[in-house]
């Protein structure tokens, strides 16, 4: 039956470092944080995965184009294929939208600089795994650090997105000229979300300006794998 | 064979190294516009047959060199 504490992946490639933040988060909501390497072929048994932020690859040619090759990837395709919930946060949110699991792509900010600091955003849809405790329209307060987070879409794709209810996230004050305000999207199916914000850096209240509202989003994250870890292995979710 | 990829931003798309790029260019005193900042992929590579070898690299551009989505790209063959 349903795990009381859920195990949750966490990807480590080279380069990452927030992979232990995530864990650490994690574990404080009440999941088993799984370390993986990048270099694994197979995920161990866990109910859902994070990609953490950082700058895989050093960030090399495009960020995340090189760690999508990663063998630990082609695992968290075929999971993510079978209806897992994956969260790429920041750089994790690059590498799946260069793996081509999350539309659009990650440009370098419009001011050209590294922001770092708390944002406010605006949760558009609370009927994914990521936004369940969430309510549409909510504000949340949760930091950003990234020189690449100007999330692009051409117009064809961004109109199809905003039809299919695809933006989970957007800003209320866009730090980094990302189309329509998007921090973060999901999949048609809605189990893979990126976003640039850092959830996992507003948990602990003791860490940053304070917020918890990270909470929500990772909370949510350990809800859906703790149905998922009680279902049925056949069934795949929504 | 050597090969040079050179990738380009799409146009339309918001290129803040072009501007950076285009701006110090005029503070400096010249008259420029339309300034973009792509990136050079020089490589060699085994085939020796042009066609062949232009075929592989545009493989190469579509599954790692370039993202499609914001970036287009030229292959030039030193033959």
């Amino acid at each position: 039956m349903s795990d009381a504490r859920p195990r949750i992946a966490v990807v480590t490639f080279p380069g990452s470092n927030d992979d232990r933040d995530a864990l650490l988060a994690l574990e404080q909501l009440g999941a088993i944080g799984v370390p993986v390497w990048h270099g694994d072929e197979q995920l161990p048994e866990v109910a859902a995965v994070v990609l953490p932020g950082g700058f895989s690859y050093g960030d090399y040619l495009r960020c995340g184009a090189i760690a999508r090759f990663s063998p630990a990837m082609k695992a968290v395709a075929a999971f993510a294929a079978e209806g897992g919930p994956v969260l790429g946060i920041c750089n994790g949110f690059q590498i799946l939208c260069e793996a081509g699991l999350l539309p659009g792509a990650l440009r370098p900010n419009a001011s050209l600089a590294f922001i770092c600091r708390d944002v406010v955003l605006r949760v558009e849809r609370a009927d994914t795994p990521f936004t369940a405790g969430c309510t549409p329209g909510q504000r949340m307060t949760i930091p950003i650090k990234h020189g690449e987070g100007c999330w692009f879409a051409d117009v064809d794709l961004a109109a199809d997105l905003e039809a299919n209810g695809q933006i989970v996230l957007r800003y209320e004050d866009n730090p980094n000229g990302s189309i329509a305000d998007v921090a973060g999207v999901c999949n048609a199916y809605g189990n893979v979300m990126g976003l640039m914000p850092h959830p996992e850096h507003a948990v602990d209240p003791l860490v940053g300006s304070g917020s918890t509202d990270g909470a929500l989003i990772l909370g949510g994250l350990v809800e859906a794998a703790r149905a998922r870890s009680g279902a049925p292995a056949a069934a795949a979710a929504g | 064979m050597k090969a040079t990829v050179l990738v380009r931003p799409k146009p339309g798309i918001l290129d803040p190294q072009g501007e950076a790029v285009e701006s110090s260019l005029r503070q400096l005193g010249f008259s420029v516009g339309d300034a973009h900042v792509g990136r050079v992929v020089d490589l060699e590579v085994a085939e020796s047959d042009p066609a062949a070898a232009r075929a592989e690299i545009e493989q190469m551009c579509r599954q790692l060199l370039t993202n499609p989505l914001i970036e287009s790209y030229e292959i030039e063959l030193q033959t």
